[in-house]
């Protein structure tokens, strides 16, 4: 199975969901199914163009999937990111449902010399494609190292079930997609009530005491079920809970630890691969502890070579250095 | 008392014609079932609800001095949960992007991370996480890049942040698009 594959800007290299994308990788490969990486895609504009501009927002999209009618004739799109997916698939629906938006952003798309047919394009979280195309069985078949004994709490946030555009893919309100794939894997999916309620997103820049209520209430869901670790299927969702929880906790003076990992790392794991392979080791909250009760050995992270100081480009906007950048 | 738009028209139909999309606000019954799904709620000046209600009662000084739209955290809770299929989420958008022009929303702390991020995308054509937050807490919040400066090494050991931005093949086509694009929105703009 072929798809074209939409990355987003959390899944490059370097960046927050890395091993994401590198555990996505190790599985699909397993699971036959090839990825063809859409050409020079941008940015999806997150939350953020739409909040300036709508007909920037929408031709910054559309761009993407005017790039991804040139990707060898592929049909369907998959993106990792709940936030990318949730853009693409509602851009090429209201383009479809709102003439006058597509003749506009088609007008603007041909500046750059490119064009694109509303529907032309059907846009796929991964989620959906692992349990939908591949299904549980070819899964099931793969598992060798069964996560017995760990017990998950499945988390999938707002938009991969909300508000589906090109139509229900799983429950808006009580999810069971993941839950099924991970009991698939050998794993103890417990309880988790709060598992479609909202990460936050983009609050932590804008007022800490909103961003880290919604952020407790999700640790301490997971926590109240004695989860060992939550499983996430967005980018988004793992940089809140997983990078903020330290700030959450001393701000709420609390001490939660619960690791968060991402359901193709979980995946990789049954599969028998190793932990390395699959960007485990990059989370903040150590997983360690979590994984040995599985017999999974997690090897200390090499901290990667600083990058020199060099004289910044004139166009570069003004940085401030991380403290370890600040030597001589 | 209803306050309309420079150009005559009503803050229900200027609404309207700035959301992609039908978003259906003729039909809301004031159930009030979006803003007792909201988790963003309590730290609203107004719920969902009566963000909507003011809409179609015109007033738009109130509307767009509100907070609401820009505590919205985007769950789509109230557009799944709606019986009336109104698009709620959609009209957050529309007013956060109305309350900018109109330069009636006076905190201007999310507003400027919006312009932030969309700065590096116009550039780059890639978003790029360690300048936008730390360009954007600078200008906010000087103290608070002590506070996650933890959390920044933390990323940085573990290979988690890039230092240097990428940009994209096509950055001059992009750039030439979305400056289309902004002219053609002005068109729909008072
Ligand atoms: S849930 Fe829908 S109908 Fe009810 S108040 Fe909100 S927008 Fe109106
Ligand atoms: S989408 Fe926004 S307004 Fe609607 S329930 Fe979520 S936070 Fe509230």
């Amino acid at each position: 199975m072929k798809y074209s594959y939409f990355p987003g800007c959390s899944l490059e290299r370097g960046a927050a969901a890395y091993p994401y994308h590198q555990s996505a990788h190790v599985i699909a490969q397993k699971l036959d199914l090839e990825f063809v990486e859409v050409e020079d895609w941008n940015c999806c504009g997150a939350t953020e163009y739409i909040a300036l501009n709508r007909m920037a927002a929408y031709a910054l999209i559309a761009r993407n999937l005017a790039q991804a009618t040139k990707n060898d004739g592929l049909k369907e799109m998959v993106a990792p990111c709940s936030a990318c997916y949730l853009n693409l698939s509602k851009a090429d629906k209201y383009l479809a449902e709102d003439a006058a938006l597509a003749a506009n952003v088609n007008t603007a798309l041909a500046e750059g010399g490119l064009s694109y047919k509303p529907g032309s394009i059907k846009v796929r979280h991964l989620l959906d494609v692992i349990v939908n195309d591949v299904g549980y069985d070819r899964v099931t078949f793969h598992v060798t190292k069964p996560l017995k004994g760990l017990r998950v709490a499945p988390y999938y946030g707002c938009l991969v079930g909300r508000p589906a555009f090109y139509g229900q893919v799983d429950d808006p309100e009580y999810p069971v997609t993941l839950d099924k794939l991970l009991k698939t894997l050998g794993a103890e999916v417990v309880d988790y009530p709060m598992k479609a309620h909202c990460c936050g997103g983009h609050m932590t820049q804008i007022s800490e005491g909103v961003a880290f209520e919604l952020i407790r209430r999700l640790v301490k869901g997971a926590a109240d079920y004695q989860a060992d670790l939550i499983v996430t299927v967005c980018p988004m969702c793992q940089l809140n809970l997983d990078a903020f929880q330290g700030g959450m906790n001393r701000y709420f003076k609390t001490n939660y630890r619960v690791p968060v990992l991402y359901f193709t790392q979980m995946m990789g794991l049954a599969f028998g691969y190793d932990a390395v392979d699959l960007g485990i080791g990059a989370e903040l909250v150590d997983a360690r502890a979590a994984l040995a009760r599985i017999g999974v050995e997690v090897p200390q992270v090499e901290p990667p070579a600083p990058p020199r100081q060099t004289r910044r480009s004139k166009e570069a906007l003004p940085m401030p250095a991380m403290p370890h950048e600040v030597s001589k | 008392m209803p306050t309309t738009a420079a150009d005559g028209r009503t803050f229900f139909d200027e609404v309207i014609a700035a959301t992609p999309g039908d978003p259906h606000l003729d039909r809301c019954l004031q159930c009030g079932t979006c803003g007792g799904s909201c988790p963003s709620g309590p730290d609203m000046d107004h719920t969902p609800r009566a963000l909507i209600g003011m809409i179609r009662a015109g007033m738009r000084d109130q509307a767009l001095r509100s907070n609401t739209p820009w505590f919205c955290v985007s769950c789509y809770y109230c557009m799944v949960r709606c019986p009336q299929d109104i698009h709620v989420t959609d009209i957050m958008y529309t007013l956060k992007r109305m309350s900018v022009k109109s330069k009636l929303y006076d905190d201007s702390t999310a507003p400027d991370f919006s312009k932030t991020f969309i700065n590096w995308v116009e550039n780059y054509g890639r978003a790029f996480e360690l300048g936008l937050m730390s360009q954007h807490l600078l200008r906010h919040n000087p103290f608070g890049v002590f506070k996650i400066a933890n959390m920044g090494v933390g990323m940085v050991t573990k290979g988690r942040i890039s230092f240097t931005p990428k940009r994209i093949k096509g950055i001059d086509g992009l750039q030439a698009i979305l400056a289309k694009a902004k002219e053609l929105e002005a068109q729909y703009e008072v």
